[in-house]
C-alpha cells in the first residue's frame, strides 16, 4: 500500500540507519542524523529498528494514508497532528485509511523522524534504503521527496497489527519513551566532546576558546556538517594535513578558523586539523541545531563517552521489554 | 605505531610516517596492516578505512563489550587487540601482497582534456609528450574518498605535477582524469573540483547498484592506456 506526500515540506528524505562498511570506497555512512530517534520511533510502531522512515527538516510535511498504519515520531519541538488530533512526539498512534498526518515548523530544533508501521519500501542500495543526497542515490531516486509523490509502504508486522488493535479505541498510546529520547532538542545546548587527534595543530588558546565560548550555527549548515560562526580558532600552521579519516562528530578547523562539526553525510576523509570530537551520545542534539542557534562545548573523557552510550543502550533494551509488556 | 581516538567510536592507527619521502613503503605498510586487522576479526569492529599513512578502525563500544571487552575500559582493550593483530607486521617479506592491476583507458581529446594545454605549458612539454609521460607512470591507489569512488593515485612523474586551479570548477564531468599537485585521480561522478583535467575515461568508477560499488581500492596498481575518440564513444555504456 502507499502513502501520498500531499506536501513534501522543506526537506524530507527517506532514511534508515545508513550504510556501514563502505568508507574504503568513499561512501559515508549517512542515514538518520539521529539514529536513536529513528530506532525508538520504529520500536513504537512495531517495526524492526533499522526500518526506513522519513527524516523531516523544518516540517511542512502532510502525508495521506491509504490504509491503517501505526505511526510515531521523535525529534524537535514540532506541532504534529493526525487530522485535527494533536500527536505529541514519542506516542504511537493509529492512522486510518484516508487520514492525514501533518507536521509544522518547530519552536526548538529542526528535524524529526517519522516511523510508519511496515516501513518505507524503497529499493535497497548497498545494504540500505537511506537517501545519499550528496551522491544522489538511495531513498526516493537519490533526492528529497517532492509534493504529491507516493511512498510505497511495507507489510505491517504481526506486532504492528496487534498494536493497531490496542489503539483502535484510544487512537494514541498513553505510554512513551523518556522525554530526551522523543524530544532531544535543547535551547542553547552544551555538546560534550573528547579532545581531537590534531588538537596540537591548533593553538592552546584555540582549545580554551572552543570550550569557553558560545558559537552560532551558520545558515550554510546541512547534513554534511554544522558550520559555526564565533571567535576565530587559530591554527599553528596554515598548511593542511595529509588526508585521513574523519567521522560524524569530528570538529575540524579550516584555515579560516571557523570550526565545522561533521554530521553523517560528511566526506570520509579530510585534511583539516581535528580539534575535537563531539561524543556520539550528543550527536542527536547536534542534529537539532538550526541557523542562529547558540551552542557551547564541554570536554569529557573517552571513558565517560562510552559510559553514557552503553547506559543508553541498556535503557533501550529495557524499553524493548516494556513495549512487549504493553502488547500483552 | 600511534593509536589515537577519532571520537568515541573510532581510532586512527598511524602505521607509517614520512609519506612524502617514501609513499610506496607507506602504502605497503597500510595495506599489510589493513589485511591483518581485517583477519583479526576484533569483536565490535565495524569497518576499516585506509588512507595514505593511517587506517581508521570504526567500532561499536556496545558490541565490543558484548564480545568480551571490559565495560569499564574498552579503549585499552581495543588498543591491545590492535597491537596484537599488528605485532611483527614490519617484516616486509611476509606481508608483501600482490594487489590487482587495473587498466584504465583514457581519451585525451581536447574536448575532454580541457586543461591539457595548461599542464603541458607548466611542464614545458608538448601535449603529446604529456600524454606519453603520463602513460609511462606506475600508479597506485593511496586512498579512495572525497566522494564515492574517487581514487587518489601516487606515482605521477614529478615533471607533470601541476598546482590545483585557483578557482575550482563548479562542474567536472564524470570520468574526468585530473592532476592536483603531485597526485592524480579520476572524478567518478559529476562534481565540483579544482584539479587540472587532461582526459576522460569511459569506465564507470562508482556504481551504487554494485557491491563493492567502487572499481578501485587502496593498494591497487593502475595503468593508463590512451584511446581514440571512436574507441571512447564505443566503450561508453
Amino acid at each position: 500500500m502507499k502513502a501520498t506526500a500531499i506536501r513534501a515540506g522543506f526537506l524530507t528524505s527517506v532514511q534508515d540507519l545508513g550504510r556501514a562498511g563502505l568508507r574504503e570506497f568513499g561512501v559515508s555512512p549517512g542515514g538518520a542524523l539521529d539514529p536513536h530517534a529513528l530506532r525508538v520511533a520504529n520500536l513504537l510502531v512495531g517495526n524492526k529498528e533499522p526500518a526506513a522512515g522519513l527524516e523531516i527538516t523544518f516540517g511542512g510535511l502532510r502525508i495521506r494514508f491509504a490504509d491503517d498504519r501505526v505511526i510515531a515520531w521523535c525529534g524537535g519541538d514540532f506541532e504534529a497532528c493526525i487530522g485535527s488530533m494533536r500527536l505529541a512526539s514519542g506516542h504511537a498512534a493509529l492512522v486510518q485509511s484516508g487520514e492525514d498526518f501533518s507536521i509544522e515548523s518547530p519552536a526548538i530544533g529542526c528535524r524529526a523522524w517519522l516511523a510508519i508501521s511496515g516501513g518505507i519500501d524503497v529499493p535497497v542500495f548497498l545494504g540500505s534504503r537511506a537517501t545519499d543526497l550528496k551522491a544522489g542515490f538511495g531513498g526516493m531516486n537519490g533526492r528529497a521527496i517532492r509534493d504529491g509523490e507516493q511512498l510505497l509502504l511495507g507489510e505491517n508486522s504481526e506486532r504492528s497489527k496487534t498494536l493497531a488493535e490496542t489503539l483502535r479505541t484510544g487512537r494514541i498510546a498513553s505510554w512513551k519513551p523518556p522525554h530526551n529520547w522523543s524530544n532531544p532538542a535543547q535551547p542553547e545546548p552544551v555538546l560534550r566532546f573528547i579532545r581531537g587527534s590534531d588538537a596540537d595543530h591548533c593553538t592552546a588558546e584555540a582549545m580554551r576558546t572552543f570550550s569557553r565560548s558560545g558559537f552560532f550555527v551558520s545558515p550554510d549548515s546541512d547534513r554534511m556538517g554544522v558550520r559555526l560562526d564565533g571567535p576565530r580558532l587559530e591554527r599553528t600552521s596554515e598548511k593542511d594535513l595529509l588526508s585521513e579519516a574523519v567521522a560524524p562528530g569530528t570538529v575540524q578547523v579550516p584555515p579560516n578558523g571557523r570550526p565545522i562539526l561533521l554530521l553523517n553525510d560528511c566526506q570520509t576523509i579530510g585534511g583539516y586539523p581535528k580539534l575535537a570530537h563531539v561524543i556520539t551520545f550528543d550527536l542527536p542534539i547536534a542534529a537539532q541545531l538550526r541557523p542562529a542557534d547558540t551552542v557551547r562545548f564541554s570536554e569529557v573523557t573517552l571513558l565517560e563517552a562510552h559510559r553514557v552510550l552503553c547506559e543508553r543502550e541498556r535503557d533501550l533494551q529495557q524499553f524493548r521489554g516494556g513495549i512487549e509488556w504493553h502488547l500483552k | 605505531m600511534q593509536i589515537t581516538p577519532l571520537g568515541d567510536c573510532a581510532v586512527l592507527i598511524r602505521v607509517a610516517e614520512n609519506f612524502d619521502e617514501a609513499p610506496e613503503q607507506a602504502l605497503q605498510k597500510v595495506i599489510a596492516a589493513h589485511r591483518r586487522l581485517g583477519a583479526a576479526k576484533i569483536p565490535g569492529v565495524i569497518e576499516l578505512a585506509p588512507a595514505y599513512t593511517t587506517i581508521a578502525l570504526f567500532y561499536d563500544p556496545v558490541r565490543a563489550i558484548d564480545g568480551g571487552a571490559p565495560a569499564e575500559n574498552v579503549p585499552d582493550w581495543l588498543e591491545h587487540k590492535i597491537r596484537e593483530a599488528l605485532a611483527g607486521s614490519d617484516s616486509r617479506g611476509a606481508d608483501y601482497v600482490k594487489n590487482s592491476v587495473v587498466e584504465i583507458p583514457i581519451c585525451y581529446d581536447p574536448e575532454f582534456g580541457f586543461d591539457l594545454d595548461e599542464v603541458a605549458q607548466h611542464a614545458e612539454l608538448s601535449p603529446n609528450e604529456v600524454i606519453d609521460l603520463y602513460a609511462a607512470g606506475n600508479y597506485r591507489v593511496h586512498c579512495v574518498g572525497f566522494i564515492g569512488g574517487f581514487p587518489f593515485l601516487g606515482g605521477l612523474p614529478s615533471k607533470l605535477a601541476t598546482p590545483r586551479r585557483e578557482t575550482p570548477r563548479k562542474e567536472i564531468p564524470a570520468g574526468s582524469v585530473g592532476i592536483g599537485g603531485k597526485q592524480t585521480g579520476i572524478y567518478p561522478v559529476k562534481s565540483p573540483g579544482g584539479w587540472n583535467i587532461i582526459g576522460r575515461t569511459p569506465l564507470r568508477l562508482f556504481d551504487p547498484q554494485k557491491n563493492p560499488p567502487g572499481l578501485l581500492r587502496a593498494g591497487d596498481q593502475v595503468r593508463f592506456r590512451a584511446i581514440s575518440r571512436e574507441e571512447f564513444e564505443r566503450s561508453v555504456t
